[in-house]
């Protein structure tokens, strides 16, 4: 007899035989559950249910530009210097020939013109970061409309929220990293608020700038901040909220079949992988399409910074737009007495009120059970009319910033529409306090009056018959019930397990549910 | 913690082979292998071309039109995959409750609290002296670490290199003489010898505008300060320290930029308009025996944006 340890397959069936009846696939599952343990949580993943809901993809989206960003950005930081020396340029843009400009200014413009597919990587990554902080937006709002922050999910409410704002700080320092004219005059604009924090305010814009602005420090100290610190902190976040998201499951919308406790959709190999692989393309397709065709952030047409020079008609990027805004609008009201100074004009709106938003956003599932005392667990989603003062005052919050955002416009408005810069100005003031709370107020009453409808969503719509009497007056009558008119769109099955048998038929399971009532698995074939 | 979620049962039926809804959603499903298969030689075409115009470095539209189409094509089979031709559902997996179980809970609390209790509470010495040694050394550490971000800034901010007699040059270091400028004329000055330092740039900038012909007096007290209709600011907004860059020549107002700041030049650049809280301060000027525009003195207070340091 042959010892096992020494018996070798000779024949290729023989071979096929000793891995067993899944094949090389399952004899590598083998191997890798015989060290980590993977076939029983990776069979649950592979069933893990995906909602069918247009509004999931909105995260999704926002991952996907974040991996465009790391992909693109690595190939910028192939290129990019971050450096405030001065040299001459001598690269293929024409117009800029012999002049001093830094190394960050001179290696951006270089990569763009002088680098294959330079300019295409550094358009997608700015795009990128656009759409991404886009999708954020519009994930968190949907987050927050239809309640899906509540118990248990409270945690990855605040993990989204500081994601927002890490991201929303790396694009600031992103797009500051060219040393370009407008970039530059936003870097000066974010030393002097960082100055007018009161106490401490000059000693930590020494410390960030390394000494008074501009200094030699701050290009280089972005930059490790923007590739290397927030980046990391980013992914490991992003990780931490799938890894609850997973854990969690899915929130879902109510509906026939979907309860508390399941979660209706598709399941995750292979419908939504296939689509969601799919999607990725698409955002990555929008993405290229962006940043081939539509030009953003030309910094050769604005020029090297320079501390005393200046363009008109700057705008930050758009996510930084309702800060600029609200530094507009604001009055000039500045503190000064007891030998000191409170520059409350830029200290209120650049620091204590983005603050203040911040909080209320970390806060607010917080802030929503202190009214509703509400401590149970919640897997089904509020339709936002539902809930009316939530969206009410959602509605308001993202009026108000809007609003803000518009004013970040004032003096293009005030040209395009030949108007008084003043009037813009006192419009805003006056539009910024009376938007949030006409769009709170009709929110809420939308809300209440959709209330009174929607008890037919997701079935088939029954048609109308209209007739006209013999006396000549019209009717309309609802039609016969057809077949299928009962079948409501949402309902649900368990995920079907194909399983082969001995006999060669196959087994259809039922996922990791059970067997139906009756105890039995029905036979395909 | 209840355990509901074990006992509710979906009131779903189980897949079934009649259940339509097992099927794949396609009504044609050869036809939408046939339109996938397109989309994906299409695909496969745009980055054929992609790499084309990547090897031969052509303009960036090209790349993006390749790529964007090739991911486009791609994508749009990809998702018309799963969409048509695979289990269609919806499939329903049940939910767990998250929560353990009230004696696991309790257990991990006893953990905790009894054997703490042994290593903590009955040596609570040893624990302080371990959380002074790292937090002294977390001070330690802290300290070097942001005091080496950079120097205190002590008196610079209140500190330009603007002193008495300094000479007025542009950022070629050309300096200024009496004819230089016609009424209307602006040029931005700095102090003769700080004119090439992006650094003292950053401070020193000060925006020379001739306002008229005559001398003018912008405010009681300051009647010698601009001689000829020449007249000084310093060109750092007092709202966030931008170049107030706009100088709109008819009403004599000068404009910052960034938001939208109103100075008048006449009356000492008080703000007319916009968030800036204070004048912008105004350089004494003089002419010198050759006809060259010098400073009196130096700025009669910070320049710039306000900060809590900042004594009027």
């Amino acid at each position: 007899v042959t010892p096992p340890s020494l018996h070798r397959p000779n024949t290729k069936r023989e071979a096929q035989a000793a891995r067993g009846p899944y094949g090389r696939l399952g004899q590598a599952i083998g191997e890798l559950d015989d060290r980590i343990g993977i076939a029983k949580g990776g069979r649950t993943f592979l069933d893990k249910i995906f909602p069918d809901h247009w509004s999931f993809m909105l995260g999704e989206i926002a991952l996907y530009s974040f991996i465009i960003l790391i992909a693109t950005g690595v190939y910028l930081c192939l290129y990019y210097v971050p450096s405030t020396a001065e040299v001459v340029y001598h690269g293929a843009y024409l117009p800029l020939r012999g002049q001093r400009v830094t190394e960050a200014y001179a290696s951006t413009v270089n990569l763009s013109f002088g680098v294959r597919a330079g300019l295409l990587m550094r358009q997608m990554h700015h795009w990128a970061a656009d759409v991404f902080l886009g999708a954020i937006v519009i994930h968190m709002a949907r987050i927050f409309f239809t309640g899906a922050f509540r118990k248990p999910r409270e945690l990855n409410w605040t993990i989204g929220m500081t994601l927002l704002i890490l991201s929303l700080s790396n694009g600031f320092i992103g797009y500051s990293l060219p040393d370009d004219l407008i970039s530059g005059t936003g870097i000066r604009i974010l030393y002097s608020i960082v100055l007018s924090i009161p106490l401490v305010g000059s000693y930590a814009a020494f410390f960030i700038f390394g000494g008074n602005y501009p200094g030699n420090e701050i290009i280089p100290r972005l930059f490790i901040i923007h590739v290397l610190v927030l980046p990391a902190i980013l992914a490991a976040l992003i990780g931490a909220h799938l890894f609850l998201l997973v854990r969690q499951k899915h929130t879902q919308f109510p509906g026939k079949g979907k309860t508390e406790h399941n979660v209706v959709g598709s399941p995750m190999f292979p419908t939504f992988i296939a689509k969601t692989t799919g999607f990725f393309f698409m955002v990555t397709s929008v993405l290229a399409l962006l940043g081939g065709l539509a030009q953003i952030n030309p910094i050769w047409q604005f020029g090297q910074y320079r501390p005393a020079k200046i363009s008109y008609a700057v705008q930050p990027d758009w996510y930084m737009g309702w800060l600029d805004g609200a530094l507009r609008i604001m009055p000039s009201w500045e503190f000064t007495g007891f030998g000191h100074t409170i520059p409350f004009e830029v200290f209120l709106p650049a620091v204590i009120f983005p603050g203040i938003i911040f909080t209320l956003c970390f806060g607010w599932p917080a802030i929503e059970r202190m009214f509703t005392k509400d401590t149970a667990i919640h897997h089904l989603l509020d339709r936002p009319r539902d809930r009316p003062k939530r969206t009410a005052a959602g509605a308001a919050v993202a009026a108000l910033l809007f609003t803000l955002f518009g004013a970040s416009a004032t003096d293009v408005l005030a040209n395009f529409f030949h108007l008084s810069l003043n009037a813009v100005l006192w419009g805003f003031r006056v539009l910024v306090i009376v938007v949030p709370i006409l769009v709170g107020f009709v929110t809420w009453k939308i809300c209440l009056e959709l209330q009174h409808g929607g008890a037919d969503i997701g079935k088939r719509k029954r048609a109308m018959v209209v007739t006209r009497t013999a006396a000549g007056e019209y009717r309309a009558v609802p039609s016969e019930v057809r077949p299928g008119d009962d079948h409501h769109e949402l309902d649900a099955v368990p995920v079907p397990t194909l399983i082969d048998l001995d006999d060669g038929s196959v087994e259809v399971g039922a996922g990791n549910t059970r067997p139906d009532a009756a105890g039995v698995r029905r036979v395909i074939r | 913690v209840s355990d509901e979620g074990h006992a509710a049962r979906s009131p779903l039926p189980v897949a079934t082979l009649d259940d339509p809804q097992l099927q794949i959603a396609a009504r044609h499903p050869r036809r939408v292998e046939n339109l996938i298969a397109v989309a994906f030689v299409l695909g496969l075409l745009c980055m054929g071309a992609f790499g084309a115009a990547f090897w031969q470095n052509w303009r960036p539209w090209t790349l993006g039109l390749t790529l964007g189409g090739g991911m486009l094509f791609l994508g749009f089979g990809l998702i018309s995959w799963g969409k048509y031709l695979m289990p269609r559902g919806p499939f329903v997996e049940e939910r767990h409750p998250l929560a353990s179980t009230e004696d696991e809970r309790d257990a991990m609390s006893a953990a905790i609290i009894q054997r703490g209790t042994v290593v903590v509470r009955r040596r609570g010495v040893l624990g302080g002296l371990l959380a002074g040694g790292l937090g002294l050394f977390g001070l330690v550490a802290a300290f070097p670490l942001i005091r080496s971000l950079g120097p205190l800034p002590k008196k610079t901010l209140t500190l330009t290199n603007w002193k008495k007699h300094s000479l007025l040059v542009d950022s070629n270091g050309r300096p200024i003489h009496r004819d230089d400028l016609q009424p209307g004329g602006v040029v931005t000055v700095f102090p003769a010898g700080f004119e090439n330092d992006e650094q003292t740039q950053a401070v020193d900038q000060t925006i020379l505008i001739r306002a008229q012909t005559g001398n003018l007096v912008t405010e009681p007290g300051r009647a010698s300060w601009a001689p000829e209709g020449y007249v000084a600011y310093s060109k750092l907004c007092t709202h966030l320290g931008c170049p107030v860059g706009l100088y709109e020549q008819e009403l004599k107002l000068l404009v910052c930029p960034c938001h939208q700041s109103i100075f008048n030049i006449l009356d000492g650049a008080v703000p007319k308009f916009g968030p800036a809280p204070r004048p912008l301060p105004q350089l004494p000027l003089y002419i010198d025996g050759s006809g060259y525009l010098r400073s009196q003195t130096g700025y009669d207070q910070p320049v710039g944006p306000g900060y809590w340091e900042r004594t009027s």
